[in-house]
């Protein structure tokens, strides 16, 4: 299209504006989502402090605290017990649908799909450039509803009924609450024209060579996900809608008959509150999978490069990434265990759960066997993606336990859940998004950012990590319950205060460490080495090109793809590393993929030393 | 647009094997499928919503007493018909039959304007007879809360619908389309339909 060609020529043309602030730019458009992302990520932090303090040293008195969030706090320093849900739900909130989901599709999805199938653009750069304008609104309406009477919603990111649905039922149910509302309305726009795009884009702008059979598993994943996205996010859609219509207009889909609110009976009646959480989660599992599947794409990445070998099992990794997109859309009820749902039913969500952890179990696999006997460079890329493998083991083994409804039936609302979560999601999508960083930034900025920051960076916030949520297992086995203001209050769980207090000083000790991320990420923003084209002799299309690449990506001719991304420590051949774009007649492909006619490989044959046996 | 480009380089390579298109379809035609995917999960959300809401009540009005289904079953032909013209004027398109193009479009407007006159009869006497988002006299607020979201959701897409069909004809009379831009407006216009279709048989008739 009109990028193809004179896009060089074109880059002079465009003004500061257009150039970097109204950018069609795939990869300004990423880094924009990026740094957007990394802002919010500082604000869902603070918010997490704040968690932690109350938690503990329930009661305490913070007058530094007040300063920064004067409503939050009563005029001792204590933090009130409304705006501490109100900080568990924003918390949440942002990380989960503003940073996590931003960052790593948004801004990686971005910066890396065209770049890694040698494509210019996008296929619509404008509404890649729509996409990511509808972000800061949606984070201004969001944050506003931090300001407005009542505060913000008090009924946790999964907006349950009643208490997001009756505008009275607690002091963030009122206009805090449709605030979040409509800014979620908002992202999820941005996220259709995101995924649209990338979709689009994967199938139809690969470049001559690069077959589905060939494109490196951080695309794969980047496809698979933006395809969860198109068909999950319209749900959340439709249940917002109706939400809304709840809260405003009278009507009555998710608040049910008879209740009492503030010694009035409810005049709305017959409503399921179920259906919520069942739309809810309709959308909310294949979301966490959304989260995780492109950290699973960048680690397989890293591996390999600072692994210097083949990814193992890279039809096996293609295969399960398609198999746990199909499955999370058939799992959602494993949230509903004790939601007074059929048990029937809750037995046959039990074993698509189970099922669903055989491919991920697969996937990790793959990574432990891609390391067995790899010459590995201890990069803070890499140390971060095999503390992703870590992180993933931990969080999912608890999933295991939690998709027995009759384990879930105790652990259900829990710190136990928390535990899970925060390995399985959280932490490993956040190593996922350091990792990646790390290892692309030299591509996004030109610059190196520097090895030794970034080792102690990891090694904080590993140890901050299992410091900080290990103990919470056993804390959600001690009976403790998320969400709540003051647990202590209940004589049981007194003799957690010890623990809680652990937890809070590892989270802040982990809090602190990010420090040291933000010192070298900006530092090496403007002060890092000059970056060559290829600094991991990597053989994927985007570090073929300069650093950054320059407006168009490839100068004047597309890339051409002879071979599947992971010819490393190829026997015989001169370099341990062979890029997509050298022929085979150069050098023989050594490794290959799906080399079926659909597919369009060549020749390929999977190398002798250490590879799939699939 | 610079189509000749692309399809050179489209002819260079296999169908998946990049280069390539592997549907041989134009982006645009793509993008638009993959949104009618998207929004059929969007109504399928709302649909499934009424069914839930309808099976946990256990009771729900008599429509044939509420409605009059020969003016929906004209409603539900007269979209269908539409649908048929907008069929006549994207194989017209595709043949270079360009005087026969722009009528058919148009049909394809009069029958969703009278589709939508249709519907705004229709919620002025349901609304005439009491029907409000919050509750209605037949007792069971659902029923019209229902009605109006996924009715009032369809014909946005009905309205949104014609306005589209303005804007291709109009830019097919002054040459600056393709065929293949009608053809994605027609996507766009049989889906609407393929939707009512289901609205109609789940709200009116079951
Ligand atoms: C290995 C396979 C997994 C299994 C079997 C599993 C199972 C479960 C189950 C049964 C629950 C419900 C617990 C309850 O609320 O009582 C749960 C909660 C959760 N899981 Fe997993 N999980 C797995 C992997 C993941 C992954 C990969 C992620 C995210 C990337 C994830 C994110 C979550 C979240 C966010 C919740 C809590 C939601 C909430 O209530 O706020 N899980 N998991
Ligand atoms: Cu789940």
């Amino acid at each position: 299209m009109a990028v193809a060609h004179g896009a060089v020529h074109e880059e002079h043309r465009l003004g500061f504006i257009r150039r970097y602030i109204f950018s069609q730019d795939h990869k300004i458009i990423g880094i924009q989502y990026m740094m957007t992302s990394l802002f919010m990520a500082a604000v869902g932090g603070v918010l997490a402090m704040l968690i932690r303090m109350e938690l503990g040293w329930p009661g305490g008195h913070w007058g530094v605290a007040r300063w920064l969030f004067p409503g939050g706090f009563s005029s001792d320093g204590v933090l009130k017990p409304d705006f501490y849900l109100a900080v568990v739900t924003m918390h949440g909130s942002i990380m989960i649908f503003f940073v996590l989901t931003t960052a790593l599709s948004g801004g990686f999805g971005n910066f890396l799909i065209p770049l890694t199938i040698g494509a210019r653009d996008m296929a619509f750069p404008f509404l890649n450039m729509l996409s990511y304008w509808l972000y800061p609104p949606a984070i201004v309406v969001l944050l506003s509803s931090f300001f407005v009477a009542g505060g913000a919603p008090n009924s946790g990111w999964t907006a349950y009924p009643p208490l997001s649905a009756l505008r009275n039922a607690a002091p963030g149910s009122g206009l805090g609450q449709t605030l979040w509302l409509v800014s979620l309305a908002i992202l999820i726009v941005s996220f259709l024209f995101g995924s649209l795009n990338y979709i689009t884009t994967v199938l139809q702008l690969r470049t001559r060579g690069m077959s589905m059979g060939r494109m490196p598993l951080v695309t794969w994943a980047q496809f698979t996900t933006a395809i969860l996205m198109l068909l999950s996010f319209p749900v959340l859609f439709a249940a917002v809608v109706m939400l809304l219509f709840d809260r405003h207009l009278g009507t009555s889909f998710f608040v049910p008959s008879g209740l009492v609110v503030g010694g009035q009976l409810v005049t709305h009646q017959g409503g399921n509150p179920l259906l919520w959480q069942h739309l809810f989660w309709f959308l909310g599992h294949p979301e966490v999978y959304v989260l995780i599947l492109p950290p699973m794409g960048i680690v397989s990445e890293i591996l390999a490069v600072h692994g210097r070998k083949p990814i193992f099992g890279y039809k096996a990794m293609v295969a399960s990434i398609c198999a746990i997109a199909f499955l999370s859309f058939l799992v959602w009820g494993h949230h509903m265990i004790v939601s007074g749902m059929n048990p029937l039913v809750g037995t046959a969500f039990m074993v698509t759960t189970l099922a669903i952890a055989i491919p991920s179990a697969i996937k990790t696999f793959n990574w432990v066997a891609t390391l067995w006997r790899a010459r590995i460079h201890f990069t803070p890329a890499m140390l971060f993606a095999i503390g992703f493998v870590s992180l993933f083991i931990t969080g999912g083994l608890t999933g295991i336990f939690l998709g027995s409804p009759a384990v879930d039936t105790y652990f259900h609302d829990t710190f136990f859940i928390v535990a899970h979560f925060h390995f399985v999601m959280a932490s490993a999508a956040l190593f996922g998004l350091f990792g990646g960083l790390y290892h692309w930034f030299p591509k996004m900025f030109g610059r190196m950012m520097d090895e030794r920051l970034g080792k102690m960076h990891f090694w904080l916030t590993f140890v901050g990590i299992y410091a900080t949520f290990f103990p919470m297992h056993f804390l959600g086995m001690a009976g403790e319950p998320r969400r709540y203001y003051s647990p202590q209050m209940y004589d049981f769980l007194r003799g957690l205060a010890g623990l809680n207090m652990f937890v809070s000083v590892a989270a802040f000790g982990l809090g602190l460490a990010q420090l040291i991320f933000i010192y070298n990420f900006l530092r090496s923003l403007f002060r890092g080495p000059k970056a060559e084209r290829n600094p991991w002799h990597a053989n994927t299309l985007e570090w073929q090109t300069e650093s950054p690449p320059p407006h168009g990506n490839w100068g004047a001719i597309l890339p051409t793809v002879h071979r599947w991304p992971y010819d490393y420590s190829v026997p015989d051949a001169m370099d341990d590393f062979i890029p997509q774009t050298v022929p085979a007649a150069a050098v023989p492909v050594a490794g290959g993929a799906l080399d079926d006619g659909l597919q369009g490989g060549a020749v390929d044959e999977p190398p002798v030393a250490g590879s799939e046996r699939t | 647009m610079a189509h000749d480009a692309v399809d050179q380089e489209q002819a260079l390579a296999s169908d998946w094997g990049g280069g390539g298109s592997p549907f041989a379809v134009g982006w645009p035609k793509l993008m638009m499928w993959l949104f009618l995917v998207s929004d059929t999960l969007t109504f399928a959300g709302l649909l499934a919503g009424y069914g839930v809401v309808r099976i946990s009540l256990g009771r729900w009005p008599d429509r044939t007493q509420v409605f009059n289904l020969y003016l929906v079953g004209a409603m539900t032909f007269i979209l269908i018909c539409s649908s048929a013209t907008m069929a006549v004027a994207v194989s017209a398109a595709k043949r270079g039959d360009h005087r026969r193009v722009i009528p058919y479009l148009l049909l394809t407007v009069l029958g969703g304007l009278l589709f939508l006159s249709g519907q705004a009869y229709e919620w002025t006497h349901f609304i005439r007879e009491g029907a409000r988002l919050f509750g209605n006299p037949w007792g069971i607020p659902q029923f019209s809360a229902t009605f109006f979201i996924t009715t009032g959701f369809h014909g946005g897409h009905v309205t949104v619908g014609v306005l589209y069909l303005l804007v291709t004809a109009l830019r097919w009379a002054r040459r600056s389309i393709q065929p293949e831009s009608v053809e994605i407006t027609g996507l766009y216009w049989h889906f609407v339909d393929l939707v009512w279709v289901f609205i109609f048989t789940l709200l009116y008739l079951i």
